[in-house]
């Protein structure tokens, strides 16, 4: 048992801290409103500004840490990773493209070819690409693998037909990399295949999907006889749910929310100790002193779940670290909807206000709509539940199906 | 960073764990709890002998000078037995007050004897007004001759009906004190209360007792000092015990829904069921990991009492939804004094407040972030 970093991360940790504190100075007034992907994505100054610190963070090798050596990563251990995720998340500074570094980049070290790897690779690591992830479909969204939409193969090329939605900055996107079915005869996870694809390909048409509060970051994706060259499939064909699957070796502990979770705190206690309501500092309210001693303890036990995900993997138990894992995310998530929920009540009437002088200390209105989002994304935390249910130690049995016709007759 | 144990760990938590098994099952632990004793002489001799006492004692009084995570070590297998016994009272409160606030002849005569399971004892510090701190404490110890004589009420004194001696919390015109009394002494009444745990929490009443100057621990106006810093680690001590019974709560519970069957089907198969099962685990690893660090931090000698609170405020309302999920996932039996799942709900509620609730322990978290 052992919690010191050692001198070597805790450099590390000092110099991504130091780096994130400097770069978020320079960031348009946008983010002051806490930075997350409406900032980024539905704004054209903040997105200008994502790719710009993408750009310097390539530079410094920022983009590809866990990635081989030969492959122009640093081959980070995941210590070093969550260190690194831990000072970016709390700065909230953009420029990490966390589709195309965060989920395709594993893929791609897995699966990819050597012209694959060579093509495209690169241009993620330099940050000059966006990436968005075309899985979801309007009738495959926990249950991925029914998806619909198909690729046909014709001589060198494939042809797309079929909808996704829910496509995260596919409007600001490069390119996509998008699961689909290759046999048409197949259903579930298998016959399914991963492509990458540029988003100027003809045929694609991407329609706003606004966001309860009218912002532009989510969209639908219609593909019409798009087509795709054979040497962009990535992986074999039928692997696609393998290759969507691949995370190796890459840091997945959920401790993102957690640091942002601290940023938010500490926003929240500076606010009470400055902050007159019915005559009385908001620090000496009893319910709110409760509440904080709370946060903190969630934070802090949140934190060390992260790490233990971390170390999980680091120790290549790949079934006891999704365990955790999906553990992380469900505690995660719920408790960035209660921080932020908790931070409008703090605020009191200046909880509906969305912008202004009088919150600019605590605006988290932004945030506090964004946060339902979080537990339904990425796996609901529904479904987390029950894989969690699932496997050891609970070992819980899987529930039994029922066909829809059933209800309607 | 690495949550590893040693294998001289591991080899500890089996050893305790296969002995508490063979030795005190559920049954047993039940038939325990409705003596009027509440504990098993014959185990607290044995428990001697496999050297659980010394654990975390100077080497000088033979003890092992093990980490204070070994000591937890023991109390999470505790935990997970529900197990009874005064090791709380005399080896983690008391002894640590001994081990830090005691001279050489108090050390040497009372370390040794706990060691060997010939001394137990228990700890009086709570009044009427229940307050946790130590700085609230009333009772007057006042200078007669040449030492002291109390007068007062002590509540919520576990193990006060077994034991041999008591420190007991006094305040002197220096302040809060701590004095060694003779359970036996003249003027003391000692009575049990039913508690909800079923242990052994006992009011001690001091009429006219007189104590010697020798027979102070520590200095007078040090016992604030001496009791916070015991707090600290029985703290730690306390929440791995609570680990321990909400691993073994669930891990009952789950296989319990796995063989009950209703509409045909094994509960386990329900989500209801399922959802509730894996919160109870979510709340089990987010306190588990926690607890590990605050350990280590307490045996790094790194200042870590924000987070001791914030450890322990936390764990009291893990504990208490995983006793009351327990209990539900059990339906009708989980209610009966039969089945033992109760054993951890009851335990879960009399655990929040021991060592401190979580009103005041995210209070000291507060004021500890500087508000
Ligand atoms: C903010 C946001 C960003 C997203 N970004 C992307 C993206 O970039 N690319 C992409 O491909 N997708 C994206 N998604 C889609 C996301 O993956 C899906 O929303 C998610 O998989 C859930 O699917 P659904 O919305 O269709 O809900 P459904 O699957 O229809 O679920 C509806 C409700 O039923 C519950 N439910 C479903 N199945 C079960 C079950 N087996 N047991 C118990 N309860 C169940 C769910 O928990 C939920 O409460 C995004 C979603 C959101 C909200």
């Amino acid at each position: 048992m052992d919690f010191k970093l050692t001198k070597e991360e805790q450099e590390l940790k000092e110099y991504y801290e130091d780096f994130f504190r400097e770069a978020i100075k320079k960031a348009p007034a946008i983010f002051s409103h806490g930075g997350g992907f409406e900032a980024i994505y539905s704004d054209d100054e903040g997105f200008a500004f994502h790719q710009k610190m993408a750009k310097i963070m390539g530079e410094k090798g920022m983009l590809s840490l866990p990635w081989p050596k030969e492959l122009g990563g640093a081959d980070a251990s995941i210590m070093h990773q969550l260190i690194f995720n831990e000072a970016r998340e709390v700065s909230r500074c953009p420029g990490f493209d966390f589709i195309g570094c965060g989920m395709f980049a594993p893929s791609l070290l897995v699966f990819a070819n050597d012209d694959q790897k060579a093509r495209l690779l690169p241009p993620i690591a330099k940050g000059e690409v966006q990436y968005c992830q075309g899985w979801s479909e309007p009738d495959a969204g926990s249950d991925l693998a029914s998806l619909q939409t198909a690729a046909v193969r014709d001589g060198d090329e494939w042809i797309i037909n079929g909808q996704k939605v829910w496509t995260t900055a596919a409007h600001r996107s490069d390119c996509m990399f998008i699961l689909v079915r290759t046999d048409p005869n197949s259903s579930g996870s298998r016959g399914l295949s991963v492509f990458h694809l540029d988003m100027k390909t003809p045929g694609i048409e991407v329609r706003p999907l606004y966001y309860m509060n009218g912002s532009h970051v989510y969209n639908e994706v219609f593909l019409k006889d798009v087509r795709v060259l054979h040497k962009d499939l990535i992986g074999d064909e039928g692997s696609g749910w393998q290759v969507t699957m691949a995370t190796m070796n890459f840091e997945r502990s959920g401790m993102g929310f957690f640091s942002t979770g601290r940023k938010v705190m500490e926003r929240i206690i500076q606010y009470v100790k400055t902050t007159k309501r019915n005559g009385k500092l908001l620090s000496e309210n009893a319910a709110i002193r409760k509440e904080i001693g709370k946060i903190y303890a969630g934070l802090e036990a949140g934190t060390m779940m992260a790490f233990r995900v971390g170390c999980t993997q680091a120790s290549g138990d790949m079934m006891a670290a999704a365990s955790v894992a999906s553990e992380s995310k469900v505690f995660g998530t719920e408790f960035s909807k209660h921080i932020f929920d908790f931070a409008t009540k703090v605020l009191g009437l200046y909880g509906m206000i969305e912008e202004g002088d009088a919150t600019s200390l605590l605006n988290v209105v932004e945030e506090y709509q964004s946060a339902p989002g979080l537990t339904i994304a990425g796996g609901s935390n529904e479904v987390q539940r029950c894989i969690i249910s699932w496997m050891a130690p609970l070992n819980m049995p899987r529930w039994k199906l029922m066909d829809p016709a059933a209800l309607k007759r | 960073m690495d949550f590893d144990f040693t294998s001289d760990q591991e080899m500890l938590r089996k050893s305790v764990a296969e002995f508490l098994k063979k030795e005190c099952p559920y049954e047993r632990v039940k038939e325990i709890e409705d003596t009027e004793e509440g504990y098993d002489p014959k185990l607290w001799k044995k428990m001697a002998r496999l050297e659980w006492m010394g654990i975390y004692f100077p080497e000088e009084y033979g003890g092992f000078e093990d980490p204070l995570m070994n000591l937890c070590l023991i109390m999470e297998e505790m935990g997970k037995m529900a197990y009874v016994s005064p090791y709380f009272s005399t080896v983690v409160q008391c002894g640590i007050l001994v081990m830090e606030g005691g001279n050489k002849k108090q050390k040497k005569d009372i370390l040794s004897k706990i060691i060997k399971g010939k001394l137990i004892m228990a700890l009086a510090r709570y009044e009427e007004d229940a307050s946790h701190d130590p700085s609230f404490i009333q009772m007057p110890a006042t200078v007669s001759g040449d030492g002291y004589t109390l007068n007062g009420t002590k509540l919520f004194v576990g193990d006060a009906n077994i034991a041999d001696k008591i420190i007991v919390a006094a305040r002197t015109d220096k302040g809060v004190t701590l004095f060694l009394v003779d359970a036996k002494a003249e003027g003391i009444t000692i009575k049990k209360r039913k508690s909800i745990a079923k242990d052994n929490t006992c009011d001690v009443i001091l009429n006219n007792v007189t104590v010697s100057k020798d027979d102070m621990l520590g200095k007078p106006g040090q016992g604030e000092a001496l009791l916070n810093s015991m707090t600290q680690k029985a703290t730690v001590a306390k929440v791995a015990e609570m680990i321990g019974g909400c691993e073994a709560a669930i891990l009952m519970t789950a296989e319990y829904a796995k063989g009950r069957v209703q509409y045909k089907t094994p509960i386990a198969a329900f989500q209801a069921i399922q959802h509730f099962m894996s919160d109870m685990k979510l709340g089990y690893d987010s306190c588990l990991n926690f607890y590990y660090k605050v350990a280590w931090m307490v045996d790094e000698g790194v200042e870590c009492s924000k987070d001791i609170s914030a450890l322990k405020g936390r764990m009291n309302e893990v504990y208490n939804f995983i006793g009351d999920r327990g209990v539900q996932i059990h339906g009708g039996i989980g209610t009966t004094r039969e089945f033992n799942i109760a054993l951890f709900f009851r335990r879960a509620k009399a655990f929040e407040f021991m060592m401190g609730d979580s009103d005041y322990h995210y209070e000291k978290v507060a004021e500890a972030l500087g508000m």
